[in-house]
């Protein structure tokens, strides 16, 4: 693997470190974070989609979803 | 016609009250076994065409039609400690067409042209609301005419002081290859039929193959409309990486069986970003980069907004774009030289991009659809194009019962 690709590690590493900082939201005020539509995961419809598209493409992972194995792919 | 109508509407009568009204005791809390909480249901039709075929090295048809299938329901209950036990089992059933898979057969004449995959799963999760943290175990099989695999996992969870939230998984699938090569490099059997097609082969040879993965996960509340996640997997792949029926051609005429090397490290990275813009509008962004030893670099940048048309009506437009480099073992058809140590006419492998967009509906009203148990319906179509000049289009519709 070539070494000039973890240049960006340490954005990722302050991007983490950012998100410490970030202000406190109290139960009640989570009305809009707690809409079924604003959830940090793919939703269930997408499920075949993102399998799909591993199928077809090289890259696969960091979605939930297939990273590589159990099925007949690459 | 009339009995198989009335079975199905039975069916469906059935799926319907399959559910019990619960309430949680705030008084004084008592255990409570494993009641059905949720049913899932997920179907896709997928249709593709290229003339790409790994099967032919790299051209003819990649016809395709796939019909994915995936039921899943779900148990809950608490124990004497107050810990939320959540049971899953899924099943899921996929059914394929390939025009390709003709062509394993040197003159296409291949009887199987289709398959079946079918995968069960099954997760078991233990969430201690106070503490914050939860703990999971999950089982997983897969079967289809060339392949099975067997998978396990495990993981957890744990919340902070601020809102935000670390995951960690931990996954490994231990699976058989079938080697089923091209007819050419077959010796003749004959076990009746035509002494030639896979339907009469004896018996294949298989080879293993393992992927191990580290699945690492932070999720953070920013704002009262802002949040995010960062995920990282860690993947390590051993053993038989190939197809064993993808074939390579040579600039003298000649073929191979594509030879890939017998270990694979992936390290894709992503980034959530969702924002609820105003009253009624979301915007669902995603980024990932990926990398792996093979000498594959991509990104993915998606964007969906769904629309609150109601409350309870959302309609989604989304793009995905995507794009990656040619895997260093790469090359067209008859670009191999015959001395190269590793070669594969995957076009999946391939330098190419990608643009995959389209719409979803979705319905949610409080008390279902039709006052029934149905609570939630999503319908989704997305049409993808690659620069390989690959195109397919996917329809998919989720049911969701609670």
């Amino acid at each position: 693997m070539r070494h000039s690709n973890f240049r960006w590690w340490p954005a990722v590493f302050a991007l983490a470190l950012a998100f410490q900082a970030c202000s406190t939201v109290k139960e009640y005020q989570k009305n809009r974070l707690n809409d079924s539509e604003m959830s940090l995961s793919s939703r269930k419809v997408e499920k075949n989609e993102l399998n799909f598209q591993s199928y077809r493409e090289g890259a696969a992972g960091a979605n939930g979803g297939k990273t590589g194995g159990g099925c007949g792919c690459n | 016609m009339k009995k198989i109508c009335l079975t199905v509407v039975g069916m469906y009568l059935m799926l319907l009250h399959a559910f019990a009204q619960t309430t949680k005791d705030t008084t004084t809390f008592k255990p409570r076994k494993l009641k059905l909480d949720e049913i899932n249901l997920v179907s896709s039709y997928y249709t593709q065409d290229g003339n790409h075929s790994s099967v032919q090295g790299g051209i003819g048809s990649e016809k395709v039609t796939d019909l994915a299938n995936g039921l899943e329901v779900k148990w809950v209950g608490w124990d004497a400690k107050e810990r939320k036990n959540t049971l899953t089992a899924g099943l899921g059933i996929d059914y394929h067409t390939a025009a390709s898979q003709a062509y394993i057969s040197k003159t296409g004449a291949s009887r199987r042209t289709d398959g079946m995959r079918i995968y069960p799963s099954l997760d078991w999760t233990r969430e201690n609301e106070k503490k914050g943290t939860s703990f999971s175990l999950g089982a997983y099989y897969s079967n289809e005419f060339n392949y099975r695999s067997l998978g396990a996992s495990a993981g957890g969870t744990m919340k902070n002081k601020r809102n935000g939230e670390w995951g960690l998984k931990l996954s490994a699938y231990f699976d058989q290859v079938k080697l089923i090569f091209p007819s050419e490099f077959e010796p003749p059997y004959s076990s009746g039929g035509s002494g030639r097609d896979e339907e009469d082969h004896p018996d294949y040879g298989s080879s293993p193959r393992q992927t191990y993965t580290a699945s690492f996960s932070y999720s953070q509340i920013i704002n009262k409309r802002l949040q995010a996640s960062l995920l990282l997997d860690v993947v390590d792949q051993h053993g038989y990486l190939g197809l064993p029926f993808h074939r390579v051609y040579f600039p003298d005429g000649s073929d191979a069986v594509e030879r890939l090397p017998s270990t694979r490290f992936k390290l894709p990275v992503g980034l959530r970003l969702n924002y609820f813009l105003g009253d009624r509008v979301i915007l669902r962004s995603y980024y990932r980069y990926y990398m792996d030893d093979w000498g594959i670099r991509s990104h993915t940048a998606s964007l969906e907004v769904p629309v609150k048309i109601t409350p309870f009506f959302s309609v989604s437009p989304f793009y995905r774009y995507y794009t990656q480099t040619a895997a260093d073992y790469f090359a067209p058809y008859a670009q191999h030289g015959k001395t190269d140590t590793y070669y594969s006419s995957n076009y999946a492998l391939s330098s190419f991009s990608s643009n995959f967009f389209g719409a979803g509906i979705r319905l949610s009203p409080p008390k279902g659809l039709f006052s029934t148990h149905l609570s939630s319906l999503e319908l989704r179509y997305g049409h993808y194009t690659q620069t390989t000049d690959l195109v397919s289009d996917v329809i998919s519709l989720h049911l969701q019962f609670k």
